[in-house]
């Protein structure tokens, strides 16, 4: 993943874990739905734990001065119901009931369909199949006719029967973490972590129980709710014993002597439906909290820029992009703004190749993302121009970019594999593109995108083109991409660190092909790089970026001979130490800069 | 492709037959008072003990289990003990209403949530806030709360529709849409809370993903990134949300049953189970193992076509 969207990844410490369970905390007790619903959850239990010192009577005991005796009647708060006894009394009762329903079956769940989800989720073969038949055996078990079959064995006992709708409820957990664990699994830094040789139960705690944490508590939240939900239920089926008081029971009693007294029933159901959704509404702070910023739908669009900003002085000169004085800020947490680029310029001539060169959060993917037009949502452009061949670019609508993009100016990105669509062939994602930006029919469309593979030496384009990326090679899929982005023949090319994320003798055969096909084409390309092997093999000019600034320009011979920037130089002594030319950190961290963004 | 449909079958075969002995065995500790419920309170010992045999009831569980088994392989599911119904016919006819619930709920479910899923990750702004409060409200409360204040205010005060009752829907469509609204109601609450907010989830992870941006870069259409690519990345996990809902509804027809007095399989199971109607029981049992494993086969089968990296064969 690049630097544009990722400002916070691969710090999977434990100082950054524990901060963040600090944080976690922090933001729940700041949250005030988190503060009222906790206060309304302890207060119920305090209720029903207090049931014996608050209830003047045992809420079996039936009097028969009580029978539907109205609210207020001495000794019976909330009046009594149809046998006489206290509703007030009942109801206290009923929490208990609820609350160990709902703390047993939930418990049960998490703790078995957690632990059979890791493991089936990340040791594959025989493992798996065991714990695959297991749980489809649960699942199998028709559930509320299980608790029903079960009678005589449970004897009704609400406990019991809870204890086995948790073991019901367990395959719901155990499918979402066994999913989540084969994801992670897959994932890239698990496999690094496989093969640097931690433990299996290490990985499991520190890679993939943070991908599987959040789920589960939010699927805990709601467990508890429906565990609640069913106790209830099976009581107004009037299963189990009439001895335990529970909101379910008195539903169905209230429901029953309806035209009599509609209280009886409402008293019940009011105080179940504030102790369910309390759970749930509290559930979902806690989940807010724990996955911190919950993920935000994102509109797609074109970025966002402030009003005025495209300070265009005209004269268009030779330049085929020209970038004046560009200015972009992204929001911070706290509510302020932090500006990621100050006034960048920037020119690229047709058919150059510039590379724009700085360590990462040094604002160059963000220059060449903000030429694309593909900024995430969140960014602003506060003041500048983007020029190409004399048309404004900022300030276009997402509709009149997608005409730009694609033809005029491509994109070849870092990381090769995440950049292909998983679901969809090789070919299919080329034949799209090429449609979508010459309107050539499907046929058409396809007979170029083999051709297109041949040509970026690919030895078997067939086989490739009716390919899903997960079966090529990094190498290949980074042809493919390439591929891709030359369809249409554009006249600016940016890549963004396009060997970055490849073995070192692929590297240069990228090289050579973005150099072979710029000659052909005649393209411009805009190489974003903090590689000044890259730099020094295929570019003409250099770009310096620093905090968001630009702060040296010139051809590559004379920069490297004569750095006129003490940034720039430093940058080139440093590669001095380097023994060989790839890197994946910053190359040094200069003094006051920061991390990215 | 054929051998995996092949062996998840014979699995599914081993498993069914696990399970109703399983079930079989537990009920055989109920036994003794299956034949008191037949013959009613007055029955004397010596009739409840002829019955026993004549049921075949004091035989080993081993031996009667054996005995259904045979009668199964030949198609003959036994009748039940107190209606004298054949089990497979009685199960049918209580199927069409809990299908015609659970199908109607599930399509329109399915509708809603995929499509305020999208809308919510794709326009973001008021939509995703409205879909948000949307599945949150759905939790809330559970199903016999919406199941009776729906009968409260829409039945009984209202008199909009009738508290209880099923109309086949070949007899009166009418009345047979106005017999299943409010189940199919709470069904439908419960259902988009639980897939919209799955849906929306999926649709925002895969909507950030760094092909997205390359499509983009290519100039492809924003409604074919959001609808063909990102939702088709989306919908192998909402399938399998959709299966589980599927069968959670199955299951939870039997509470919604009860509270509108619906003649569907949930009561009818519900009301076999305490009478110890042992022949239907196991019919019952037989049937849902059967519903269980076909719509889990479907659910991968269809899931590996979707997804060519989740392929599981």
């Amino acid at each position: 993943m690049s630097e544009a969207q990722a400002p916070e990844t691969e710090t999977e410490t434990e100082a950054a874990d524990t901060t963040q369970r600090r944080s976690a905390f922090g933001r729940l007790i700041r949250d005030p739905q988190a503060v009222i619903t906790a206060t309304i959850l302890v207060v119920i239990v305090l209720l029903g734990l207090l049931a014996p010192l608050l209830a003047q009577h045992d809420p079996n005991e039936s009097a028969l001065s009580a029978v539907n005796a109205d609210p207020g009647t001495p000794g019976y708060l909330l009046g009594g119901d149809q046998s006489g006894r206290d509703i007030f009394a009942r109801l206290l009762y009923s929490i208990n009931t609820s609350v160990l329903s709902g703390l047993i079956g939930t418990s049960v769940a998490v703790a078995v369909g957690l632990t059979f989800g890791l493991i089936g989720g990340y040791f594959g073969g025989r493992t798996r199949f065991a714990t695959e038949w297991l749980f489809n055996l649960i699942m199998t078990f028709p559930g509320l006719l299980l608790l029903i079959v079960l009678l005589p064995v449970t004897g009704g006992d609400f406990r019991a029967t809870m204890l086995i709708f948790g073991v019901l409820l367990a395959p719901g957990v155990y499918r979402i973490v066994r999913n989540l664990t084969v994801g992670a699994r897959n994932e890239l830094y698990v496999d690094a972590a496989r093969v640097s040789g931690l433990s299996s139960p290490r990985i499991l705690r520190r890679q993939v129980m943070p991908t599987v944490r959040g789920p589960v508590i939010i699927s805990a939240a709601f467990l508890t709710g429906s565990a609640i939900g069913v106790q209830s239920g099976l009581a107004f089926l009037g299963l189990g014993s009439t001895e335990v008081p529970s909101f379910g029971a008195m539903i169905a009693d209230g429901f029953r002597n309806y035209y009599v007294d509609p209280l009886q029933f409402v008293w019940p159901a009011a105080f179940l439906g504030v102790l369910t959704s309390a759970l749930v509404l509290f559930g979902n702070s806690l989940r807010d909290a724990l996955a911190g910023a919950r993920p935000k739908a994102q509109k797609i669009a074109a970025p966002s820029v402030q009003a005025g900003s495209p300070a265009s002085r005209g004269e268009a000169g030779e330049a085929l992009v020209q970038i004046e004085g560009l200015s972009l800020s992204y929001p911070t947490p706290s509510g302020g703004v932090k500006e990621v680029l100050s006034g960048v310029s920037l020119a690229i001539r047709p058919g150059e190749t510039l590379g724009l060169v700085g360590e990462s959060g040094s604002g160059k993917s963000q220059t060449a993302f903000s030429v694309l037009g593909l900024l995430p949502p969140d960014a602003v452009i506060t003041s500048g121009s983007i020029r190409l061949e004399g048309r404004e670019l900022l300030g276009l609508r997402e509709r009149e970019l997608i005409q730009v993009r694609g033809r005029a100016i491509a994109y070849v990105p870092q990381e090769p594999m995440s950049n292909l669509d998983p679901s969809f062939t090789i070919g299919a994602q080329l034949v799209e593109g090429i449609r979508a930006t010459s309107g050539l029919p499907r046929a058409a469309a396809g007979k170029r995108a083999l051709e297109l593979l041949d040509h970026v030496g690919i030895p078997d384009p067939k086989r490739v083109f009716s390919s899903y990326p997960h079966q090529i090679s990094g190498g290949m899929a980074q042809r493919v991409l390439i591929a891709g982005a030359v369809a249409s023949r554009p006249r600016l090319l940016i890549a963004d660190e396009p060997t970055t994320a490849l073995d070192v003798t692929i590297q240069a055969e990228i090289l050579d092909l973005l150099r072979d096909l710029q000659a052909e084409m005649g393209m411009a390309i805009l190489m974003v790089t903090h590689n000044f092997g890259v730099v020094a093999d295929i570019c003409d000019r250099i770009a310096v970026m620093q905090q968001g600034r630009i702060v040296e320009t010139g051809e590559v011979e004379a920069v490297f001979r004569d750095p006129q920037h003490p940034y720039t130089r430093m940058l080139l002594d440093s590669i001095l130490d380097e023994s060989h030319v790839r890197t994946d950190s910053p190359v040094l961290v200069a003094p006051g800069a920061e991390g990215p963004r | 492709m054929l051998q995996y449909i092949l062996r998840r079958l014979a699995t599914a075969l081993v498993l069914a037959l696990l399970v109703t002995f399983f079930t079989f065995w537990l009920l055989s500790s109920s036994f003794d008072g299956v034949a008191a419920n037949i013959l009613g309170p007055a029955a004397t010992s010596e009739a409840i003990e002829a019955l026993q045999v004549q049921l075949g009831l004091d035989r080993s569980v081993v031996v009667q289990y054996f005995d259904w088994l045979g009668g199964v392989l030949t198609g003959d599911f036994g009748n039940s003990y107190f209606t004298s119904e054949p089990v497979a016919q009685a199960v049918g006819s209580r199927l069409g209403v809990t299908l015609s619930l659970v199908l109607v709920a599930l399509a329109i479910s399915v509708v809603i949530s995929v499509a305020l899923g999208v809308l919510a990750a794709s326009r973001a702004g008021a939509v995703d806030r409205l879909s948000q409060a949307v599945s949150l409200t759905g939790h809330l409360f559970p199903n016999l709360l919406i199941a009776i204040v729906l009968v409260v205010v829409f039945a009984v005060n209202l008199g909009w529709f009738p508290a209880t009752g099923y109309t086949p829907l070949a007899e009166n469509p009418g009345r047979w849409a106005l017999a299943i609204t409010l189940p199919v109601i709470v069904l439908v609450i419960n259902g988009i809370a639980n897939m919209a907010a799955q849906v929306r989830g999926t649709m925002i992870g895969e909507l950030q993903k760094d092909y997205v941006r390359t499509l983009r870069s290519r100039g492809v259409a924003t409604r074919s990134i959001v609808y063909r690519h990102a939702l088709r990345n989306a919908a192998s996990p909402a399938l399998v949300v959709m299966s589980l809902e599927f069968l959670s509804m199955f299951g939870g027809a039997l509470i919604i049953e009860n509270v509108f007095a619906l003649p569907g399989f949930g009561s009818f199971a519900f009301n076999s189970a305490l009478r110890g109607d042992v022949p239907v029981i196991l019919g019952i049992t037989l049937f849902s193992v059967l519903l269980v494993v076909s719509i889990n086969l479907l659910t991968d089968l269809i899931n590996g076509w979707l997804n060519p990296k989740a392929r599981l064969f």
